[in-house]
């Protein structure tokens, strides 16, 4: 484990402390992940760990499985074969009470998925009462501090179709930190908001990234990778083809695949 | 016919004076069977909405397979079967046992299929979002799932109750004192119309009020659509 102090960083120096990829014992940790829909052969035997406090980045064309990826390290979706465990706890396991592991687990969904018939406040605080059976009251309060996380305390009594798209998606992350998670995945959480709403999203995330949340993002935002990411994975065709700091990444990349996404990306 | 013969055969107050009585019980019966069915059948299409959403086969084809059965199935006949016929099998139902058995079955079929339909229209999104919280499947069902499906099927489902109010008539049957029975033993009393005439006007009064509130609702969904 690691030797860090556990809570809460100050912004800028949360930077400075931050162990090395790698460094300590991941919280995620995918071995040989393999992921077939049909005939299709979508993950090919693909390893992930993830250090504490680490920001890794998942990018790569369309259909290289890295949503895919992403959604078996909650077990949304089942491997085909391999291991998931999250802070030692085996996910793939029939033992493993799937609920309880998966409150350790955020995620946030490029769709949002707001519940429409509950107000902000009512959709973060439904896993609070309903899962770790909290008073409505102290769920309530709890919902409260998560939406001010996200700079939506006065939007609590608002509903998901009075809110704009960026706001609706702060309000997934605070339900999703409501429940105080070991990780938080992201899975395109900029890609369905016009441009104009990705800056307030993408500042949520980079001051989860400064408290020392530990984070999988999977998105285009090739300039919130190249600033906020500890480590880039470069994935295609069902394999993680590369990965390193982002200046290696975007900087020289080994790999013609990734030189050949990265200068089209770039283009547009 | 003369206008004083018809309004005497259909129209008459002093008919009506001397049926109110048998007719305000058969109103009461209905309202009682309406009460004890229309709960019976969404229960009946709750489970069987429910029973819809587990994927695996030996779940779907019996299940398909009840629903169709139901629906295909005339409800007077299956009244009359478990009254009149499974005595013949030493199973003997009271008239009102059978007609919530009978309900159960018919009605549920029908509500579930609604129900399911329902359940459909919510996109798969929302349950990954809630079972990703640590919500169960039976939670997340519980308080995302149904809340919206009901919502989104609505009209459909006071539509089926309209015409499950309306059905109640078929207990009388099975001699059950409802509102067209009892306008049956008036009619053969009096030997007039007018106590069908006058249960006739009361489902209206009924009803209507429903038809109402369900063209509204129809209204206000066609036009969010839009």
């Amino acid at each position: 484990m690691t030797a860090l102090p556990a809570g809460p960083l100050a912004g800028p120096l949360a930077g400075a402390v931050r162990p090395a990829a790698g460094g300590a014992a991941p919280i995620v940790e995918a071995r040989a992940i393999h992921k077939h829909f049909g005939a299709l052969h979508v993950l090919k035997g693909v390893d992930l760990a993830v250090a504490e406090r680490e920001l890794v980045f998942i990018i790569g064309p369309s259909g290289s499985g890295k949503s895919t990826l992403l959604r078996c390290l909650n077990r949304l979706e089942e491997p085909s074969s391999g291991s998931v465990t999250v802070e030692g706890i085996d996910l793939l396991d029939r033992r493993t009470d799937i609920n309880k592991a998966r409150q350790r687990i955020g995620m946030v969904f490029q769709s949002f998925n707001l519940y429409p018939h509950m107000t902000a406040l009512g959709n973060v605080a439904l896993a609070l009462r309903k899962v770790q059976g909290k008073s409505r009251a102290e769920a309530e309060a709890r919902a409260r501090a998560a939406l001010a996380r996200v700079h939506l305390e006065d939007r609590a009594g608002h509903y998901p179709g009075q809110l704009s798209g960026g706001q609706q998606q702060r309000v997934a992350i605070a339900r999703a930190i409501a429940l105080e998670p070991r990780v938080m995945l992201f899975d395109e959480p900029t890609s369905a908001l016009d441009p104009e709403l990705v800056g307030g999203v993408l500042q949520v995330m980079r001051e989860l990234r400064e408290d020392g949340m530990t984070m999988v993002v999977v998105s285009h935002e090739m300039g919130f990778a190249r600033a906020a990411a500890d480590r880039v994975v470069f994935m295609a065709d069902g394999r993680i083809v590369e990965q390193g700091p982002p200046s290696a990444i975007f900087g020289a990349p080994r790999e013609e695949r990734t030189r050949a996404f990265l200068g089209q990306v770039e283009r547009h | 016919m003369t206008l004083d013969d018809f309004l005497l055969a259909f129209f008459s107050l002093d008919i009506l004076r001397e049926a109110w009585p048998i007719l305000w019980q058969g109103l009461q019966q209905t309202l009682l069977l309406s009460v004890i069915v229309v709960p019976l059948g969404i229960l009946g299409g709750t489970i069987l909405a429910l029973l819809s959403t587990v994927e695996h086969p030996l779940v779907r084809w019996p299940l398909m397979a009840w629903v169709d059965f139901f629906r295909a199935l005339p409800p007077l006949v299956l009244l009359i079967f478990l009254y009149a016929g499974l005595p013949f099998a030493g199973l003997e139902i009271s008239a009102l046992g059978a007609v919530a058995i009978g309900f159960f079955l018919n009605t549920g079929a029908y509500y579930g299929e609604i129900l399911r339909a329902g359940i459909e229209s919510v996109p798969r999104g929302q349950m990954e979002a809630a079972r990703s919280t640590g919500l169960g499947r039976g939670q997340a069902l519980a308080h995302v799932i149904l809340p919206q499906a009901v919502r989104n099927v609505l009209p459909d489902l006071i539509s089926n109750t309209l015409e499950v109010v309306k059905l109640t008539s078929i207990a009388s049957v099975v001699a059950l004192p409802e509102l067209l029975f009892q306008a049956r033993q008036a009619q053969s009393v009096t030997y007039n119309a007018t106590p069908i005439v006058a249960a006739a006007v009361i489902y209206f009064l009924l009803l209507w009020p429903v038809v109402r509130l369900l063209s509204r609702l129809e209204n206000r969904q066609l036009a969010a659509r839009q």
